[in-house]
């Protein structure tokens, strides 16, 4: 096996993405694309811990509002290049995650604790960052409008779209990566059972906090680029709970703990989410139920996500049995 | 005489109930012992205060002369200390041969180098027909295998089974004795906590009895089942005078 085959349906993947906002001019087209990728990007950030590692975070806001805020202010206080403040961004929102990663690792809290304990840190952040005039309050931070490469912002919405495939290319690439790595199985050791990976020789704590503060950076990587395409940060966009919603949202119905799951399932949210605002004529919160809905249906029928809807289907196809793996 | 493996003065209190009373026993290398007692007499609870899973009262675990006592369960299986559960736990979603790997990851830091172990693992443990099937879908049998399996592949040095022939048929058991006098002729030290005797028996050179938590004979498998105190603590006080009474 050529270590260049593992990577192959990323690559076309890509492509088709990349080629997407050269062939079409649409701003709702390309709008939509962009807030997807941004979607799918914290995504991954989610399912590198929750799909593969088992821990469930409803928090994710806090790692994708920390990188919003570290890149927004890092411009606005110190004047630093975006590029540079966006680097800093995922930095910083690597390092949250490890420090909420070792509060609550360190304590040993798992499952339906540890959702908790994350969902509190994002609300403590938020209402942090709501009162304290650092970052501006409820207002939130606004960043100035410079349309210059160098200043990570961009005239066309075909630019951003570009970037954004490139970002979440990184993330696909790192996922894969994971997957074939000893990283990777212990990760899902983990996940499994953590007594037998203990007997293994697995040191659990490390491998969740390596977990976690890669998650982190993910996620903070989708905030940083959101501030710098919408130009606008505030803590609800920041750290509100439907951000969590969404980084645990997408995964789960694409298909947790595979690499297209997350792409996947931001996809058909984005669709669901437009398909909502049509019916119900922008009736607020109305996407929101309708994601609540296809949760429980993912959940009650369809464990695996849409993937695993597409092979089960692919598998029924009369003439093509059912291959053992080699 | 080189002794692999030193408990010294071991106690284990879970609250009120002292588990493991004071419990010292020494362990030469390349040998198989067998480790037996009636049921709660603290046996699974000495393999967890061995292989790290749980921290002893009082007392220390020196291995190859080192004090282990502080070191966590996955530091032990770096050292060399491998465990099965006597109760299986598998990685349910993984296949076989992940499962092993997982193992083997510990010695091999390449994915394809682990596979590659974990394959000849389990052929070797006549695993290798089922290798690419989720571990869940496994026969109680298949699944003891690979819990065997997965402990062999981080290479151990000392090799804790803990029940391995529970819930086997005797068809079942028959084939796994050979593979456990294997794993004891490549070096490996066994230490088998188990309840089926006829295994015993036939694979260990010395048997050490607890009862209550605390250490009742150590010797000999024949000698073993002869001593009284053993008799009395399977069979209840004053069996073996009437079974020797019996006999006359």
């Amino acid at each position: 096996m050529s270590a260049a085959r593992p990577y192959a349906s990323i690559l076309a993947v890509l492509a088709l993405g990349a080629v997407l906002p050269l062939v079409t001019s649409s701003n709702i087209l390309l709008n939509g694309m962009v807030v997807t990728l941004i979607v799918a990007l914290a995504g991954y950030g989610w399912n590198l811990l929750g799909g593969y590692g088992g821990q469930f975070s409803f928090g994710h806001a806090a790692f994708f509002g920390t990188g919003a805020y570290a890149c927004a202010l890092l411009q606005q206080h110190y004047g630093l290049n975006a590029w540079v403040a966006f680097g800093a961004a995922v930095a910083l929102g690597a390092a949250v995650g490890g420090g909420i990663g070792y509060l609550s690792f360190r304590s040993g809290l798992r499952g339906s604790y540890f959702a908790l304990v994350t969902l509190a840190f994002a609300e403590v952040f938020r209402i942090v960052v709501n009162a304290s005039p650092f970052f501006n309050g409820a207002a939130g931070v606004l960043l100035k409008l410079d349309t210059r490469p160098g200043n990570l912002q961009f005239a066309s919405r075909a630019s951003y779209c570009e970037l954004a495939v490139v970002l979440v290319g990184i993330a696909l690439v790192a996922t894969r990566a994971v997957e074939r790595s000893r990283f990777g199985a212990y990760l899902v050791a983990v996940r499994e059972n953590e007594n037998s990976a203990r007997a293994l020789g697995v040191d659990t704590f490390k491998v969740k906090l390596k977990a976690i503060s890669l998650s982190a950076a993910l996620t903070a990587a989708a905030g940083a680029f959101y501030v710098q395409y919408f130009l606008l940060i505030n803590p609800e966009l920041g750290f509100g709970t439907s951000v969590s919603i969404q980084a645990l949202l997408a995964p789960i119905i694409g298909g947790l703990g595979t690499v297209f799951g997350p792409l996947v399932g931001a996809i058909a949210l984005h669709e669901l989410g437009e398909f909502a605002q049509g019916l119900l004529g922008g009736l607020p919160g109305a996407d929101m139920a309708l994601f609540g809905l296809s949760l429980i249906l993912v959940i009650a029928f369809a464990r695996g996500g849409v993937l695993s809807l597409v092979q089960a289907l692919r598998w029924r196809v009369p003439g093509k049995p059912i291959e053992a793996r080699p | 005489m080189t002794f692999i493996l030193e408990v010294q003065g071991v106690t284990k209190r879970f609250g009120g109930l002292t588990a493991v009373d004071e419990v010292s026993l020494a362990v030469e290398a390349g040998s198989i012992t067998g480790l037996i007692g009636p049921n709660g007499a603290g046996k699974t609870t000495l393999f967890s205060l061995i292989s790290g899973f749980e921290r002893p009262s009082q007392g220390h675990v020196m291995f190859r002369a080192e004090d282990i006592t502080a070191l966590p369960a996955d530091r032990r299986a770096v050292l060399g200390i491998a465990r099965t559960f006597q109760i299986v736990q598998p990685f349910a979603k993984l296949s076989v041969a992940e499962n092993i790997a997982v193992g083997a990851h510990l010695r091999h830091r390449s994915r394809d180098e682990a596979i590659r172990s974990a394959r000849e693992i389990a052929k070797r443990l006549g695993l290798g027909p089922i290798l690419e099937k989720p571990a869940a879908s496994l026969t109680v049998a298949a699944r003891k295998r690979l819990e065997l399996a997965r402990a062999l592949a981080t290479e151990p040095v000392l090799l804790l089974l803990d029940e391995v022939l529970a819930g086997l048929n005797p068809s079942e058991m028959r084939d796994i004795v050979p593979v456990i006098r294997a794993i004891r002729d490549v070096g490996i030290t066994v230490i088998m906590v188990e309840h089926v005797m006829q295994a015993v028996m036939n694979l260990c050179e010395r048997v050490v009895v607890l009862n209550q938590g605390r250490l009742i004979a150590d010797g000999k498998p024949r000698e073993v089942t002869r001593d009284q105190r053993v008799i009395e603590a399977y069979l209840g006080k004053g069996a073996a005078a009437r079974l020797e009474a019996a006999h006359v």
